[in-house]
């Protein structure tokens, strides 16, 4: 079976004023959305604590939020996650000396207003420092993979792919976090875990079209550049899609049945492989393009064998 | 010839996959209810503890599947978790404090498969259930305790030489000494600089003052010592706990990780984890008579304690020195080989100590071992009622005038003095810890999260695999035979690297590679299609699409497998897990998808006449 029968190069790069003002809008909007709206962070983050409690039956909120603020904690957010029978109960940082001690407190709490019907699920607490040395270090850790990224590709390469491909990692990553912002949804550590994986995963699409147009323009005599990138996408496109189409299939399963803990990372994964997909496509190469790849700066790096590799990773 | 493996190459790659699936056999034995005693306090069971754990269970009509005795613990596995939880308070009433009773699961690996090291993955606490818990060292407190260390120690030594000083106080970060007179000063900071030198000294003629700091490398000892010092003190409390397999483990420059697996009960661990213990030296009283004090007429001025053996001995009520003064205490053998404790004071305990034994040379002296066991009981505000618990660990003859450092002999085997000087060192904590992170994971939501990520990773591999079926037809499925053969290598690494835990995330790092993996396939068999196009022939163009895309493949890993890295190198726990799924998941798919799927292919279709292929 064939998705992708072309018989003609198609012609992505005339559509690339397009896809600019396109990316560049979205861009913009997740910048704005990130200013104004900022990232709804998770418990990670900003510290506090979390209670899930699991009732028998769907679970009445407002009796649960009215026990709550009866026993003084009039700032507990009581939300259902994932299920009707799911509670989860948040708090905000206290100066109290106990605070460690905070969930124990209210899972005995909503014990005694439901003559222990509840199960407790989970009980996280993180401390105010805790959560600020995570931001710093979530930060850190994105910035340094951008840094190494480039310097392999690089090394790779050539700096104009480099760049393409760090451009168009820090496309995806924006618009991923633009979504999280726009839709308010929670941004904790399995989020910045899946936001790493899409920056890898999206890498991997860029290069394999990297790779093709380095090989076409060795290959490919008295051609212009846009030529030869039109034509390494055509040729590529087929395992775009599928690679895309697989990866989509199985987080897809993970977003419906992996449960309510993972749904974080999943959506994030599911968007973040979406727009990989266009921007290896357009923001890439375009980039590449734009900084005036041309036949000359690949020529010399023909020192190396193709399939070098292969010896080395033979058992 | 082209596409024929030799037949060594094809029968290394069969072996590589069938070790794999060799060491990921364990995970499908499951695993059966098993009661875990080990001995608290420098107690170790052995072969009499065995029996007696067995007559106990045999009294009590409970069956047992095994019993064994393993690094000084003994396990006995049960067929089911009625009889491991009815064996389990039959034990913890008979065996009593000195031994802690603990619930576990022991994997149902066959014998030789263990003997082999089979065994099968650690699942994460997100998974089995349990609790972890972030402390911090608190090191400023250390760093002030250990200046006040300094101040009384050069009020002593100057004392000592008679060298005169007008005070000696801690400031913000360093030790100031002021001096009457710039003799005093010089002579001062020779005696001083010859005796420490990890200190920094500075000294001011004019205001006759003379300023002490730590070194880089001293502050750098504090702060290790510290963290050493509470890591080996909760190990102890942990023990205390009757958890099977807890883990305490340093976590940068001054945080502690501890994982308790399986424990719901995290009011009663906090209580435990911030609990004191101390030690105390008192003089044994010989006046006073054992068995009239045995029958409730204990004398005024002492009081009545045993040993772990239950011993009783009576003590003089005058504590002679708390163990708060105690700043070391190391084990190691005297001049005949006997086990010893070498025991470091402070001078205030120095002076102390020495007042207290020098009248007393030849008379016997008691340490007593204090602790703040939580019980079960709860008062009217439902705090949990502390237990002050109190025990002699050790009673011994005082040879001579004891100073700041003075040794004790006859704690027993060289094992149980090691455990005595850690119980020293525990009884003098100096810098307290907080808890400032918890995550309590209950068992349904442990149970659920197996479930649901087992259900995730076999749904996501059925999808591919019928669409990579559809869409490569036989290719396809040397495609799905190589993801196959990527999910057994995974497991089967993952439950050889001892550090290696499953979590929930990391499931879904085993899901997304699954996605990822079948990539390099598409690619080659993208490329061979392409070659079959261009009119090469079969062979060819099956060799030409491997050869073309690997250099692809491995850029587009190896970028990944940086990502993945650093995020192992930040993460925690869950995180972590999914980091190190993520990355295994890389490097095995690499081999599956191009040495594996190459190996089947040759084996196929390899030096045949071909017309028609079915890709």
């Amino acid at each position: 079976m064939e998705l992708f029968r072309l018989k003609n190069t198609v012609n992505f790069m005339s559509y690339r004023k397009i896809a600019m003002v396109f990316s560049a809008l979205l861009m913009i909007a997740s910048v704005v959305s990130l200013a104004t709206n900022k990232l709804n962070f998770g418990l990670d983050f900003t510290g506090g604590t979390l209670i899930e409690v699991g009732f028998p039956q769907a679970a009445d909120l407002e009796m649960l939020r009215g026990v709550m603020s009866e026993n003084g904690f009039d700032d507990a957010k009581v939300q259902f996650y994932g299920s009707s029978r799911d509670v989860v109960i948040r708090l905000g940082l206290r100066d109290d000396v106990k605070a460690e001690m905070l969930g124990n407190e209210v899972l005995d709490i909503l014990q005694n207003a439901t003559g222990d019907a509840v199960d407790m699920r989970r009980i996280e607490f993180v401390g105010a420092s805790v959560g600020d040395e995570l931001a710093e270090q979530g930060g850190l850790a994105m910035l340094t993979a951008l840094i190494c990224i480039l310097i392999y590709v690089a090394f790779r390469f050539e700096w104009r792919f480099a760049v393409g491909s760090v451009v168009a990692l820090f496309h995806d990553v924006l618009l991923t976090l633009g979504l999280f912002s726009v839709l308010q949804l929670e941004f904790d550590l399995t989020v910045l875990a899946a936001i790493l994986a899409v920056i890898g995963y999206s890498l991997n699409d860029t290069i394999v079209v990297s790779d093709r147009i380095r090989e076409n323009f060795r290959k490919i005599r008295e051609s212009n550049a846009e030529e030869i990138i039109n034509i390494s996408l055509t040729q590529t496109l087929s395992r775009t899609f599928i690679t895309s189409i697989t990866t989509l299939l199985v987080l897809a399963a993970l977003f419906f049945q992996g449960g309510a803990l993972i749904h974080g990372f999943a959506t994030a994964l599911l968007f973040g492989v979406f727009v990989g997909t266009y921007s290896s496509i357009y923001v890439a190469s375009l980039v590449a393009l734009s900084l005036g790849i041309s036949k000359e700066d690949l020529i010399p790096e023909v020192i190396e064998k193709e399939g070098a590799d292969q010896e080395a990773m033979m058992p | 010839m082209l596409n024929k493996y030799p037949l060594w190459k094809t029968l290394m790659v069969a072996m590589i996959v069938a070790l794999g699936a060799l060491y990921a056999l364990p995970n499908i034995y499951g695993e059966a209810p098993a009661v875990q005693v080990s001995g608290l306090r420098g107690v170790e069971a052995n072969a009499a503890t065995l029996d007696t754990i067995k007559a106990q269970l045999q009294q009590n009509n409970l069956t047992f599947d095994s019993i064994a005795l393993e690094n000084g613990q003994v396990l006995t596995r049960f067929k089911n978790t009625e009889d491991q939880l009815k064996a389990r308070d039959v034990l913890d009433d008979s065996l009593g404090n000195k031994f802690s009773v603990a619930l576990n699961l022991t994997p149902n690996t066959p014998d030789w498969l263990a003997s082999i090291g089979g065994t099968p993955m650690k699942l994460g606490l997100d998974l089995s259930g349990g609790v972890s818990f972030l402390m911090e060292v608190n090191m400023q407190a250390a760093i002030n305790k250990a200046q006040e260390g300094m101040v009384s120690d050069f009020r002593g030594d100057l004392r000592n030489e008679k060298i005169r000083y007008r005070s000696v106080k801690e400031t913000k970060d360093a030790v100031q000494v002021i001096f009457r007179k710039v003799e005093d000063l010089e002579a001062g900071e020779s005696l001083l600089k010859k005796r420490y030198r990890d200190l920094l000294l500075t000294t001011d003629e004019d205001k006759l003052t003379l300023t002490a700091k730590m070194t880089d490398q001293k502050l750098k000892e504090v702060r290790e010592y510290a963290l050493q010092q509470n890591i080996t003190i909760i190990r102890n409390r942990v023990n205390e706990l009757g958890v099977a397999e807890p883990l305490v483990q340093r976590q940068g420059q001054k945080h502690i990780v501890i994982e308790l697996p399986g424990v719901q009960d995290t009011a009663k661990a906090k209580e435990i984890l911030n609990a004191t213990a101390t030690i105390e030296f008192r003089l044994v009283d010989t006046e006073g008579d054992l068995s009239q004090a045995l029958n409730g007429r204990i004398p005024a001025n002492a009081i009545l304690l045993t040993d772990k053996d239950g011993k009783p001995t009576l003590l003089k009520k005058r504590v002679m020195l708390t163990g708060d003064h105690i700043t070391d205490a190391k084990s190691g053998f005297d001049e005949y080989s006997r086990p010893e404790v070498n025991i470091s004071l402070d001078s205030a305990g120095g002076s102390k100590m020495s007042s207290g034994t020098k009248s007393n040379i030849g008379q016997p002296m008691a340490t007593v071992f204090i602790e703040y066991k939580a019980t079960d009981r709860k008062d009217a505000e439902g705090n949990i009622i502390f237990e002050k618990v109190e025990e002699i660990i050790s009673v011994a003859t005082i040879q001579a005038r004891l100073g700041k450092s003075f040794r004790i002999t006859g704690a027993g085997s060289a094992s149980e003095a090691h455990n005595l000087a850690l119980l020293l060192r525990a009884g003098a904590l100096i810098a307290p810890i907080t808890i400032v992170e918890e995550r309590t994971v209950g068992p349904t939501l442990g149970a659920e999260n197996v479930r649901l990520g087992f259900e995730a990773i076999m749904m996501g591999f059925g999808l591919v695999f019928i669409f990579m079926m559809i869409y490569y037809r036989a290719f396809g499925v040397v495609a799905n035979l190589a993801l196959g053969a990527n999910l057994i290598l995974i497991v089967g690494i993952m439950s050889m690297i001892p550090g290696a835990t499953l979590t929930l995330p990391g499931m879904a790092g085993i899901v997304l590679t699954v996605g990822m993996a079948v990539d390099a396939n598409v690619l080659i068999f993208e490329r061979i299609r392409e070659e079959i196009r261009e009119g090469k022939t079969i062979q060819q163009s099956i060799h030409q699409g491997y050869e073309a895309a690997i250099s692809t493949i491995v850029d587009a890993n190896i970028t990944t497998l940086i990502a993945a890295l650093i995020l192992f190198a930040i993460g925690t726990g869950p995180v972590k897990g999914f980091a190190v799924t993520l990355s295994i998941g890389i490097l095995t798919s690499m081999f599956t998808s191009v040495v594996v799927s190459r190996s089947i292919v040759n084996v196929v279709w390899g030096g045949k006449r071909l017309d028609k292929i079915s890709i």
